[in-house]
């Protein structure tokens, strides 16, 4: 079987590009960075790929908006192309401010048409950057097959989820809800700081569309791959020795 | 000037941003029930009504907000509300998105500098007094850089809004260039190279900084080889070439009759022996000469380091000149070599107390305030979050510190290191040269008034109309933009022969800086892009507008690069040509306006004479009744130069790149840590090792061992946490105060002698450097006193090491009950200077100074050391940590609150050479010293690895803190819980 084609967005400020490849190659993907103004001038690479990832960054510096001038320029020259992507068997992913991106062009949750927003990202509750590393319970039986409870690192200044509540009961209706800050046991972070550490409502950190298919999450899996990322890597690394 | 269209967007879920601020304000003791904040934009272009509507839905997220056009906030009651914009000329970066924007939908092409402002405006309830309302509004903004309007409900109502004036910038300046006559006498000469230029209305222009021998030798250039008078350009940019920022002419000086001067003699002698003495071990790759400093990383890399300091902007605007700062040095690893990838920053800021509420002033009026040190910690530790945390570099190690004598001007040092193939298009990347014939390229952001006579601000020049010279902002995202295309794109594909960054004195110092390498020059101004229009010919040649690059590039090649970053969203141009006449050439619309022999350029300055006095004095121990120790530990790891800034550390990313192993805060517990680790290749273990060290407060006790100090601590915090000895080096970092004085330069030499003994002694080379040697101030306090404040002289070490596999790194926290706890080293005597001694003073009332400052037993150490990478090599430590400001005490504690484990520890094993008391062994700041846990079955293993002096002092407990004395009593018992709120408290509602 050949490898899945990866397409890995860059240009304007998106900055996790290099670490998203690599561990989508890592993952047996063939991913490749593309600057979005070279994807523009070659729409049809799209047809050739079967993932698109937005990775973190600060696109545009989150000026008027996380996420919002990248889903503005997506819409202004990509719309069609990446409708039709979309319509295809493929997958789509968003990290941080991808998430936020992909909010803002409505791909996720994705109950209306494409370019509605019906979630948001607002400004996290102290208004600060927090990077920090959260624990988080997942569910999406596309990216997380058999996966439960894990830690990993979030860095954003807005990520604080936030929808009404008609839209929050169609995401728990349609199992849309892929991921939610908690405890290392895996119970809900209540809101409480820092295991919630933004004020997302509910305590969602991912969601997805109803097909579980395109996915946006605000921590970075990325930057959780190696033995020696972990923010316990010293401690296990030590226990290891111990048990011989 | 009004615009046409004024776009407001408003919350309509509960705002954030406006909670954040009534909590802020709520601390200083304002309070406000309820604050909106709305986000405007003034837009300055024709659009049909669909058109604008369709922008502001652009602009705006409708789950959680709401737009109105050419309308204002109605239904809302409000006490009163702010709008805060920029000032003409100011850097706006939200509105240079927004016109990308534009220019993106609608297609229209308008030059982005003219065609949106942005503002915000705060509306306000809860009715506040108008005393309160100048302090709300003096939180909010600054007065260098913004305008504030003031409106009560009523008046808003009446106005309809706050209206549509947009801040365009508007000057005329003379177009022509002045000649300058130079047919001074010395009187005249001081005058002009302290004030500058004459302008036709009679007033300065602002210092040329140049003394008296330095005027007399550009008198006799241009009259006897010249044969004419100087043009304003060609005085300006020769007062910039010639600078004590470009030149480092304290450090260039001949010093007691040595013509070496203080750098040849001490930092690059240290290097050079060093680099000799390891012959090919040397790890150094192009040192002193580049924008930066290299090692070697491994067979295929380089990684290269540069601190800079930004200390007078960040006193004038926080947060830009902290963010200009970063993002600054950012470009340093951009124009390192042929271009060095950013992979980590670091920061360290040296503030003041942020309690601190006595005001101080610039005059005597008390009409020019400055900053409070609260403003200023606030804005310095904001710029290094927006520039670090945009640009995707991550910002791993730093470190704050707090000394009243740094409250009117705080030093802000930022660093980046880099990471650079050793090998680019088949040849060296170290080695760049800008040849006869090839394009002069300036790529990146436009030129303005910006930095222009930065250093020298004065606020009463700004006024309506006029841009804020002094002071700039940075754009992160344009030079991501420009770095990305450079580092990742255009450097592979051999565009370019030599490239640099524009920093200091902008493009007259960065194109003579390449003209060395061909031999000349010819620019020509008008190509220069501009931000707006009206700037005179010196302006366009010395600004400091940000995010620029200077490249030489082949005729052939310069379509391709252009062609290249418009694609990514850069502008890029060529505004002249490199030469091998030996002379500088600038036109400006075809008439020349500057030409000059390079050679003098860059050489003609003359040497300075200085003479240092050495008035150190010796001083016995001090007396004092030792506070009981139940009160004094708790209170040492709640001051401000021990306790956790965890809140900076968290709001600056430093998972980005994935590059990250040791990071800022450490175990379970979350404890700032003194050295972090990088790993920059994901298919290499090796890793970059990154610390400091600096004693600001041995200085003038002690200057000699102040620097000693610094540099076994920059050393000692790299070994513990994993580096290779054999692979570190060091940068140095002087901010000094008054240097011209006989005595200042006494301790700047002394310290200087350490800085050789101790790193040909380590065999840790110098890599890079910057001084930044007049940190006074002289204002007048609340009672119109006048007041001096000079910044104790600070030296920072950085130390930046290679590990040749991150396995063996280790953190500071215990990390298992029951390991066994060694202090390696020897204890003595060793307070002068403490924070002990700090905290005493403070709490008695009266100044508690005198005994020895830490001395360095270097040889001893060096043995230590690398037994300690022997024991790590080994995996025999169990955790590590280096013992610093604060000393035992700090140092078990920050163990063990990291490992959320307890400790009993025996003072009566603590290795010490005469007895010595209690406190003393507590908080004694003696150096060469680690304090390690170890498993108890590596005990042996690990005693037969250590070489050296060490002591087992007690072992980590499940819970409690337990310090006992010789007669086994307890001296100190408490949970980790009180510790740890001794640990958080001071920092807890930043």
């Amino acid at each position: 079987m050949s490898k899945p084609g990866a397409i890995v967005l860059t240009g304007y400020g998106i900055n996790c590009e290099e670490e998203t490849a690599h561990v989508f190659a890592v993952a047996g993907a063939d991913a490749k960075i593309w600057h979005l103004n070279d994807l523009i001038e070659n729409k049809n690479v799209l047809k050739d790929n079967q993932i698109f990832i937005f990775p973190g960054g600060f696109s545009y510096g989150d000026d008027t908006g996380s996420g919002k001038a990248l889903a503005n320029k997506i819409i202004n020259n990509l719309s069609d192309e990446f409708q039709n992507f979309m319509q295809r068997d493929v997958l789509v992913m968003g990290i941080c401010n991808g998430f936020q991106v992909m909010t803002n062009l409505g791909i996720v949750p994705g109950n209306e048409s494409f370019g509605h927003s019906q979630v948001a990202l607002d400004y996290n509750f102290k208004n600060r950057y927090e990077c920090r590393w959260v624990h988080l319970k997942l569910n999406n039986k596309i990216y997380f097959k058999d996966m439960d409870v894990i830690k990993v690192p979030v860095a954003h200044g807005e990520g604080n989820f936030y929808a009404d509540e008609k839209t929050l009961l169609q995401l728990k209706d349609n199992d849309q809800i892929s991921g939610i800050y908690c405890n290392e046991k895996g119970e809900p972070a209540n809101g409480e700081f820092p295991l919630n550490p933004n004020g997302a409502l509910q305590d969602i950190a991912s969601i997805s569309d109803k097909t579980g298919r395109f996915i946006g999450l605000m921590p970075h899996p990325e930057r959780n791959f190696l033995f020696s990322q972990r923010d316990d890597y010293t401690y296990q690394k030590e226990k290891l020795q111990r048990s011989g | 000037m009004e615009a046409k269209y004024r776009i407001e967007i408003y919350p309509t879920i509960p705002d954030n941003r406006g909670k954040s601020l009534k909590n802020r304000l709520e601390k200083i003791g304002i309070l406000v029930s309820e604050i909106i904040t709305a986000d405007n934009y003034l837009i300055n272009a024709d659009f049909t009504n669909d058109e604008i509507n369709k922008l502001a839905f652009m602009l705006t997220n409708p789950v959680i907000q709401k737009y109105s056009i050419n309308s204002y906030l109605k239904n809302h009651k409000f006490d009163f509300a702010v709008e805060i914009g920029f000032l003409p000329g100011v850097t706006d970066n939200v509105a240079h998105t927004v016109s990308d924007v534009i220019s993106d939908t609608f297609k229209v092409n308008k030059k982005k500098e003219d065609m949106v402002f942005t503002t915000r405006t705060f509306f306000m309830t809860g009715i506040v007094t108008d005393d309160e309302k100048r302090e709300i509004t003096g939180n909010l903004f600054n007065p260098l850089i913004q305008r504030e309007v003031l409106l009560s409900f009523a008046e808003y109502n009446s106005a309809g809004g706050f209206g549509r004036t947009i801040p365009v910038v508007n000057i005329h300046e003379d177009g022509d260039v002045s000649r300058v006559d130079l047919n001074l006498n010395d009187k005249e000469l001081v005058e002009l190279g302290r004030h500058g230029i004459l302008d036709p209305d009679n007033t300065r222009r602002g210092p040329l900084a140049l003394d008296l021998d330095s005027m007399k030798v550009i008198q006799s250039y241009f009259k006897d080889v010249e044969k004419r008078k100087p043009t304003d350009v060609e005085l300006e940019s020769i007062a910039q070439t010639w600078s004590e920022h470009c030149k480092h002419t304290i450090f260039a000086a001949e010093l007691d009759g040595n013509a070496e001067g203080i750098f040849g003699t001490y930092i690059k002698a240290a290097t050079d022996r060093i680099n000799k003495e390891k012959g090919n071990k040397n790890i150094c790759h192009s040192v002193f000469k580049d924008n930066a400093g290299g090692i070697e990383f491994d067979e295929n890399y380089i990684i290269s380091d540069k601190v800079e300091t930004h200390n007078s902007p960040s006193a004038l605007d926080p947060f830009g000149g902290s963010i200009t700062g970063i993002v600054g040095v950012n470009r340093d690893e951009m124009g390192f070599g042929m271009g060095a990838k950013p992979i980590a920053n670091r920061y360290g800021f040296c503030l003041a107390d942020p309690e601190d509420k006595n005001p101080i002033y610039r005059s005597k009026e008390k009409s020019s305030q400055l900053l409070s040190p609260a403003r200023i910690m606030e804005g310095v530790i904001h710029g290094v979050n927006v520039g670090g945390n945009q640009s995707g570099i991550p910002t791993p190690q730093g470190f704050i510190r707090f000394h009243e004598r740094f409250k009117a001007k705080p030093l802000v040092f930022v660093g980046t290191i880099g990471l650079l193939p050793k090998i680019v298009n088949g040849k060296s990347s170290v080695k760049k040269s800008a040849l006869p014939g090839d394009f002069v390229v300036v790529t990146g952001g436009r030129v303005g008034r910006d930095g222009i006579h930065g250093a020298t601000f004065s606020s009463e020049a700004l006024s309506g109309g006029s841009p804020a010279t002094a002071v700039q902002i940075g754009d992160p995202i344009t030079q991501k933009k420009m770095s990305d295309a450079i580092v990742k794109e255009a450097r592979d594909m051999d565009l370019y022969n030599s490239i640099t960054d524009n920093g200091a004195g902008g493009l007259s110092c960065s194109v003579a800086e390449m003209a060395k390498e061909s031999g000349g020059f010819e620019v020509d101004l008008e190509k220069i892009p501009l931000k707006y229009p009206g700037l005179a010919s010196w302006q366009i040649w010395v600004s400091e507008s940000q995010e620029r690059m200077t490249l030489s590039i082949p005729p052939e090649k310069a379509e391709h690069f252009i062609a290249l970053m418009k694609k990514r969203g850069v502008e890029a141009t060529v505004i002249g040509k490199f030469t091998d006449s030996g002379r500088g050439i600038v036109r400006h619309n075809g008439k020349e306006i500057f030409n000059l022999d390079l050679d003098f350029l860059h050489n003609g300055l003359p040497q300075k004479k200085l003479k240092s006095v050495n008035n150190i004095v010796k001083t016995e121990k001090p007396v004092y009744d030792v506070p009981d120790f139940s009160k004094s530990i708790h209170d040492m790891m709640s001051r401000l130069n021990i306790s956790s800034f965890s809140f900076i550390s968290n709001q600056y990313d430093f998972e980005v790149q994935g590059s990250s192993v040791l990071k800022p805060l450490q175990g379970k517990g979350n404890v700032n840590s003194n050295a972090s680790v990088i790993r920059p290749l994901f298919t290499s273990k090796k890793g970059v090792v990154l610390s400091q060290g600096m004693y600001p407060e041995y200085s003038e006790l002690d200057p000699y061992n102040m620097a000693a100090s610094s540099i076994d601590t920059a050393v000692r915090n790299a070994v513990a946490a994993g580096a290779n000895l054999d692979k570190t080096a060091l940068l140095d970092n002087f901010c000094w105060c008054d240097s011209t004085s006989g005595e200042r330069l006494g301790q700047l030499k002394q310290a200087c002698e350490a800085c050789y003994d101790l790193a040909v002694k380590y065999g840790t080379p110098y890599v890079s450097g910057k001084d930044s040697m007049f940190n006074d101030f002289k204002g007048f306090d609340e009672n119109s006193n006048p007041i001096s404040i000079s910044v104790p002289p600070t030296l920072l070490i950085s130390s930046i090491a290679v590990v040749d596999d991150v396995d063996i790194c280790q953190s500071i926290d215990f990390k298992f009950e029951n390991d066994i706890i060694y202090l390696l080293g020897v204890t003595s005597d060793e307070l002068n200077g403490s924070e002990y001694y700090s905290y005493l003073s403070e709490k008695l009332g009266r100044v508690i100074s005198g005994g020895e400052v830490p001395a360095v037993n270097a040889d001893e150490n060096l043995i230590l050391y690398r037994s300690v990478s022997a024991a790590l090599q080994k995996k025999l430590i169990a955790s590590a940590i280096s013992v610093e400001r604060g000393g035992l005490a700090v140092a078990v504690i920050k163990s063990a609150l990291a490992g959320k484990l307890g400790f009993e520890i025996d003072l009566g094993a603590v290795l010490n050479e005469k007895k010595i008391l209690n406190d003393e062994l507590l908080f004694s700041e003696s150096q060469g010293r680690i304090l390690v846990s170890v498993n108890p079955a590596n005990k042996d293993a690990f005693e037969k690895t250590i070489n050296g002096k060490f002591s087992m002092i007690g072992v980590v407990k499940a819970n409690d803190a337990v310090i006992k004395n010789s007669s086994n009593e307890k001296l100190f018992s408490s949970s980790l819980e009180k510790l740890s709120i001794s640990y958080t408290e001071r920092f807890k509602n930043y």
